[in-house]
């Protein structure tokens, strides 16, 4: 791919220390790229670290070592004021729950505007909201929400809520951390449908985490599947689910139940057995194909290429 | 197969502040004898409002207002508390969709697998704690022995729902109401759960209500499965009617706006606007405003339900003789064909 490369992460680690001699690992060494205008998935079960992978890339969490670099320039390490502020700018995120990423005292006009206001993004009262407005309409509200509290919405609004948010600092890259886990199936479909337009309208480059397979396959270009803090396996949205390389996506990509009663009568469950893994050496992530990788040791690693020749 | 239960014509309202909350509005269903029936809608379509009360737990704001439960022919609507009491958890008992906040924090796992059996089945202490130790073991938690001398907060969130499903199955129950039991898990887990659940349905013989709003899990474990939306049931069917045959706007709805693995870029079809505020249930269809084929009947008179074949009904006028003929959406179409040429290629073959 020829494509600008828009975030780089390079052997990312975030360890938590949960008191005396215990440390735990919630990211421990991944890395990838994401390219401008693309969508990329980040998939795991909960507890495998991609929500701190997540946090951890727009500097929620000071990363334990590794690099991130946004549009060229190092995310971590010592920042003025002003330099954070144009790097804040420039990312944003969504969050999973629309009720308590939203003051709960603020009316949508300055919970929406409050980053317009922290970046000088209007000269005065009327342009702050003709901003707010416009930026309402854009996800699919009504200028007349402005003056509302976030508890007279339902979810799925104050989902937009959330969107209008991130977007009124006109950012190019939004970290989405489980944006329609908490809605409803309809509702999540509007959601989608609005990142995606919005994606198109916008040319905004998406990280977008989920557990929700079905979703991150359609919203995504490439996905990264994690485990246990580690990335697993890394491809093609297609490929990814076309030929998954690595037992434990295997096992994930099973346990999918699809809304197809004769695909799931007969579909089989593979379950994943981490200690059946070669542990003679280290495991690496390797490409096995072009843009499709996978973390194996050598052995595996060999094993897996004559698998994928097979099919 | 013999009717376990009969829910017929069943309302349930809230009072509040701002006045009457229709929750349910006249709910009608049958419960054979060892079958699943799923119970689809969004929230506030009243599913859990439902189950619960089946079960008789509503809120104390919250009264049955009309209908019959019947469980094996005798009206649970009737019962008064203490009579409840001796039928819940013995007859009917319920997983509820966090196992965290349904276990007590301060009691070990085997005192409360063993309540029910002391109560229920008056049974000894000794002779509870071996049987709980059985359904341990039976539920899939390995050393069953330490385990019963534990704390929920020692256990994975999988875990726990498997106590709660122990719990919920010790008194060998008529009817087993799911709660969205596996939402808050991992798919992994999800699977393993819903594996658990239909082998011990076989086991027991249990007839299982299992509310969720995942249509993956419904294809995967349901035998039948009634739509609910705005208090109603608007279809009801075998798993394959609804899934391939689906006649309600809103079920086409449903089953359009989830992505399948083969979905392609173009844009999901999305229900437009938002579930009716039931203070003031809409006159006519509540699905109407949302529904792009909508009738002028439909701002009018509620359709009544609409038999498709002898297992199949669905409350929406399309089906009525004079309704102009209309297809599901194109999205819909596509995909039911799609389904019906078998699913996707696997990626282990």
């Amino acid at each position: 791919m020829s494509k600008e490369k828009v975030l780089e992460v390079k052997d990312l680690k975030k360890h938590f220390s949960a008191g005396k001699d215990k440390l735990i690992k919630a990211v421990d060494g991944i890395s990838f790229d994401i390219f401008k205008g693309e969508t990329f998935g980040l998939v795991g079960e909960s507890g495998s670290g991609k929500s701190t992978a997540g946090r951890t890339i727009i500097r929620l969490y000071d990363a334990t070592s590794g690099q991130v670099t946004f549009n060229g320039e190092d995310v971590h390490g010592k920042k003025s004021k002003d330099q954070l502020r144009k790097f804040n700018r420039k990312m944003q995120m969504i969050f999973q729950d629309p009720s308590s990423s939203l003051n709960p005292r603020m009316t949508v006009l300055d919970i929406i505007a409050e980053g317009i206001d922290v970046h000088n993004l209007a000269k005065n009262d009327t342009e702050r909201k003709k901003r707010v407005e416009e930026l309402l309409e854009v996800v699919g509200l009504n200028k007349e929400h402005a003056t509302r509290f976030p508890h007279e919405f339902s979810g799925g609004q104050r989902q937009r809520i959330g969107i209008a948010r991130a977007l009124a600092v006109e950012p190019d890259f939004i970290i989405a951390d489980e944006p329609i886990s908490a809605l409803d199936v309809s509702i999540q479909a509007q959601v989608v449908n609005l990142l995606k337009k919005l994606q198109k309208d916008r040319g905004l480059t998406y990280l977008f985490i989920a557990h929700d397979l079905s979703m991150v396959k359609y919203i995504s270009d490439r996905i990264g599947v994690m485990y246990m803090g580690n990335l697993v396996e890394l491809a093609d949205s297609d490929e990814l689910y076309d030929n998954p390389v690595h037992p434990y996506t295997k096992s994930l990509l099973s346990a999918i139940p699809l809304p197809d009663p004769r695909y799931e009568r007969e579909r089989q469950r593979i379950t994943y057995d981490p200690s059946a893994h070669d542990m003679s050496e280290q495991a690496e992530f390797r490409e096995i194909k072009p843009g499709h990788w996978v973390r194996a040791t050598t052995k595996e690693y060999e094993q897996y290429k004559k698998d994928l020749n097979i099919k | 197969m013999s009717k376990l239960l009969e829910v017929k014509d069943l309302k349930v309202s809230f009072n509040t502040y701002n006045g009457e909350v229709q929750a349910v509005r006249g709910v009608s269903f049958d419960l054979n004898k060892g079958e699943t029936l799923a119970i689809v809608g969004e929230s506030g379509s009243g599913k859990s409002v439902t189950s619960m009360a089946l079960m008789q737990l509503l809120a104390s704001a919250g009264f049955i207002k009309d209908g019959q439960i019947l469980l094996e022919g005798e009206d649970l609507v009737k019962k008064s508390n203490k009579e409840m009491q001796k039928i819940r958890g013995k007859d009917i008992s319920m997983v509820f969709q966090d196992p965290m906040s349904s276990l007590n924090p301060t009691m070990k796992i085997g005192n409360q697998i063993m309540e029910g059996l002391i109560k229920h089945q008056n049974m000894s202490r000794d002779q509870a704690k071996k049987r709980a130790l059985e359904l341990l073991h039976q539920v899939g938690i390995p050393q069953p022995e330490v385990r019963i001398n534990q704390y929920p907060h020692q256990f994975s969130g999988g875990m726990r729902q498997r106590v709660v499903i122990a719990i919920a199955l010790a008194c060998n129950p008529k009817v087993l109401i799911a709660d969205e039991p596996t939402t808050a898990l991992d798919v992994t887990i999800q699977a393993q759960i819903l594996e658990l659940m239909k082998d011990i349905q076989k086991e027991i013989d249990s007839a299982i209500i299992f509310i969720t709003h995942d249509l993956g899990v419904v294809a995967n474990v349901a035998d039948r499965v009634a739509v609910m939306y705005a208090g109603k049931i608007v279809e009801i069917g075998t798993v394959d009617d609804i899934f391939y045959n689906p006649k309600h706007p809103y079920t086409w709805g449903l089953l359009g706006s989830m992505p399948t693995l083969d979905s392609t870029d173009e844009e999901l079809y999305a229900i437009p606007g938002s579930p009716p505020d039931m203070l003031k249930p809409p006159v006519g269809d509540a699905f109407a405003p949302r529904n792009e084929f909508a009738l002028e009947i439909d701002t009018q008179m509620e359709p009544p339900m609409f038999k498709v074949s002898d297992t199949h009904y669905a409350a929406t006028w399309l089906l009525h003789e004079d309704a102009p003929k209309i297809n599901p959406p194109e999205s819909v179409m596509q995909r039911m064909q799609g389904f019906a040429n078998t699913g996707r290629k696997d990626g282990d073959k």
